[in-house]
């Protein structure tokens, strides 16, 4: 009805010389376009850390090799995982947060957007300082060319003494801005879920990506603060004298530990709660049923949350805590089992009896769940301090969170990318090139984390460099390398499968998958505005009720 | 379809909390467990340092100006309070004062911090204790100052007129800051003064 008005603008729009374009883009403080801005970025920063993985693996490939030096390989495997972590899988969530939350909740923008934009262009400033390393971070010293303490840069190893330059400095530089943008985004989300609301959407009718954000936001909140705070004391220690993590003046290398990983572990469920949200969306819809359990979901979300918040510790068993501390921080690892398998069976029992169609979105969904499960069992097993003692440190490890970041987490990701990219660019994505993409990544994904869990568990620790032949080692990792190039083969399918789409995708209309939330009843790409009018909601499924007048919901929750 | 055909007509109670307290609500969560790992780090390193000086021997209680800056909460309460009742002069007042005691409040940590760097020769990397004192108290004050800022702007906005009853929710925002980095002060004292000297 309205699409004649809207059509007049993007017309001109069209016509605008590229400098008023690209103006208009960084100076924007719409929730759309600072969504989409947010998800680039971190498309760029996939590419670059998928890079830094792939010299790793090619280095890695057979015993003995020299592809790329000692020095390269610790700098390469810190910024892999920063970058990830940071610049990659915190954009992405923030990025689709900023764009769905207020178009699902009905309100025409997020509650602060001028602090949106802010967040947005501080977090962009850290992912610049962290790679301006490359360039800068000579200094007087002429040492180090970029971070290369580990992304968990434990102390001493980031002290002066060991680390001389500027690397380490841009890597705290870099964190610290960006967890300002962190922070202000996830004030940002709370306040957006918690009064932005349009008429009728009570927080028991909120989408249950609201309600997983407004809990990762909360988590944001309480856990990006204390890395804020350690970062602090680190610079402290290095441009200050300060001793917080000098332990020739009686300070704490365990402390570091302790404060890091407060942060470290409630950040994996600050990354899996949204990814919780994009599967709890994308497969009632593909499987043409509600939700099945929608208050234990948001209760075993809460539970996620504040369990998440007590198991840090677990990082640490073989630091040589006390055997208390061991049993509370075991145990709490295996309750957080507990909500997350109430999840998994929530996903399954949607998805029993449902009328399931197996489009893009959907495929990455399912092995989300059932990648998720294996990546979950892995953790009980690390979770279990005398298992840990033995593989702590090992490959094994990294073969397990990456199975929770990529087999959980980046799949539904894509999901989200699937689903929601004819909302975004008002294309259809392509879905051959979409089941390619699924398929290469599938094969790619399982061939490396799989066969990682094996040299892991026949001793080879991370973060070498090379090793030695005739451990048995070789063929596992070979297998593993071999699976990189599949995923990057995945990867350019899938950025081919964007930028074709985009231009030559065929026209998605305002609801191309029938769904059910609010996102769905505007234009794609919805206009600046959002809403014509403000909707007014009375069920979970607004747009189930206006389709289905007849048999409406409302009249059953 | 569009989104208009989804209003219905019939007006429904619509009440949702006012975005600034949220968000400040937030902002302190945030700051809350930044000064939370600060102070953990004090409790654990209590003790710790390998050299003098130590606490009990440089630090004495700050009463005085304990009494300021928590007096300086009652008054920006009754800054906002007088701004809610239409009393733009009773709060400028009132909002004065809290300005006032914070300052007095700032002034006694720069003579204690004189006379700890200058007389008892402790810096921020004497040692484990000057390194964890300079770091909790002054990101205390530092949250001071900001306040101070942010008041004396409304101050200022104030003696030009530009305050009036009806921007009462936002200056009631930023006294919840206020009251926040009071309530640290709370803590950062009992830790630093009481607990640990």
């Amino acid at each position: 009805m309205s699409s004649d008005s809207t059509a007049l603008p993007r017309a001109e729009a069209a016509s605008r010389p590229l400098v008023d374009a690209l103006h208009g883009w960084v100076t924007t403080v719409d929730h759309k376009r600072l969504g989409i801005l947010y998800i680039l970025y971190a498309l760029i920063f996939l590419v670059i850390g998928g890079i830094e993985a792939g010299i790793m693996r090619i280095q890695l490939m057979h015993a003995h090799n020299d592809f790329v030096s000692p020095q390269v390989f610790n700098r390469m495997f810190t910024m892999h995982g920063t970058t990830m972590i940071f610049f990659v899988a915190m954009p992405l969530v923030f990025g689709f947060a900023n764009y769905l939350i207020p178009l699902m909740i009905g309100a025409r923008d997020m509650a602060f957007p001028r602090l949106n934009a802010f967040s947005f262009w501080l977090m962009a400033l850290g992912g610049f300082l962290l790679y301006f390393s490359l360039v800068g971070a000579n200094g007087l010293y002429g040492a180090g060319n970029s971070p290369d303490v580990g992304w968990f840069a434990y102390a001493p190893l980031t002290s002066r003494t060991f680390s001389v330059g500027h690397s380490t400095d841009f890597w705290t530089l870099g964190l610290l801005v960006s967890g300002f943008g962190s922070i202000g985004t996830a004030i940002n989300i709370l306040t957006t879920i918690l009064c932005m609301r349009c008429p009728g959407m009570s927080l028991g009718k909120m989408p249950l990506l609201a309600w997983l954000n407004l809990v990762m936001s909360g988590m944001v909140i309480l856990a990006i603060s204390p890395l804020t705070a350690a970062q602090v004391m680190l610079l402290v220690d290095r441009y200050l004298g300060g001793h917080f993590f000098d332990t020739q003046a009686g300070g704490s290398a365990v402390v570091w530990m302790h404060f890091f990983w407060i942060f470290g572990h409630p950040e994996v469920y600050v990354l899996a709660i949204p990814a919780f949200a994009f599967a709890s969306e994308i497969i009632p819809v593909f499987s043409r049923k509600a939700i099945f359990g929608y208050p234990v979901m948001v209760a075993a979300t809460i539970c996620i949350g504040f369990i998440g918040m007590s198991v840090w510790a677990h990082h640490m068993f073989t630091v040589g805590m006390s055997s208390s501390a061991n049993t509370f921080f075991v145990l709490s690892t295996m309750a957080i089992a507990v909500p997350t398998g109430i999840k998994i069976f929530n996903w399954l029992a949607t998805m029993w009896g449902g009328k399931i169609e197996f489009k893009t979105p959907m495929l990455f969904c399912v092995a989300f769940v059932f990648q998720f499960l294996v990546a979950g069992l892995t953790g009980i097993m690390l979770g279990a301090a005398p298992f840990d003692w033995q593989l702590s440190n090992s490959y094994f490890v990294v073969a397990h969170f990456h199975y929770v970041i990529v087999g959980g987490i980046l799949f539904t990701i894509f999901g989200a990318f699937y689903y929601w990219f004819p909302k975004m660019s008002g294309k259809m994505c392509n879905e051959t090139l979409g089941k390619l993409h699924f398929w290469l990544f599938f094969i790619g994904f399982h061939l490396t984390f799989d066969f990682m869990h094996i040299p892991g568990m026949l001793g080879m620790p991370r973060r070498i460099y090379t090793y030695e032949p005739g451990r048995g080692w070789d063929v596992w990792n070979l297998i593993v390398t071999i699976g990189v190039f599949f995923q990057a083969l995945g990867t350019v399918i899938f950025v081919t499968n964007l930028l074709w789409s985009y231009f030559n995708g065929k026209a998605a209309g305002s609801d191309p998958w029938d769904a059910w939330t609010l996102e769905w009843s505007t234009l794609s790409p919805p206009p600046a505005y959002n809403f014509a009018s403000i909707p007014v909601v009375k069920s979970r499924r607004p747009l189930w009720d206006l389709k289905h007048p007849n048999d409406p919901d409302w009249k059953y929750e | 379809m569009n989104a208009t055909s989804m209003t219905v007509a019939e007006t429904i109670r619509w009440d949702r909390p006012v975005r600034g307290r949220v968000a400040i609500f937030g902002l302190i969560a945030a700051e809350a467990a930044i000064f939370s790992i600060f102070v953990v780090a004090y409790l654990f390193y209590i003790g710790k340092s390998l050299t003098g000086p130590m606490p009990k021997d440089v630090l004495s209680v700050p009463i005085f100006y304990t009494i300021c800056l928590l007096s300086s909460s009652l008054t920006i309460h009754l800054a906002v309070s007088a701004l809610r009742r239409k009393g733009v002069r009773g709060f400028a007042v009132w909002w004065f004062a809290t300005i006032a005691l914070g300052t007095a409040f700032l002034y006694g940590t720069a003579t204690e911090w004189h006379r700890l760097i200058y007389h008892d020769g402790l810096t921020i990397s004497t040692n484990l204790f000057g390194t964890t004192y300079y770091s909790l108290v002054g990101l205390h004050g530092f949250h001071v100052v900001v306040g101070l800022i942010a008041l004396s702007i409304v101050m200022a906005l104030a003696l030009l007129g530009n305050v009036s009853s009806e921007h009462t929710e936002r200056v009631d925002v930023l006294s919840l800051y206020w009251h926040f980095v009071d309530a640290v002060w709370v803590v950062v004292f009992t830790v630093v003064y009481l607990i640990g000297r």
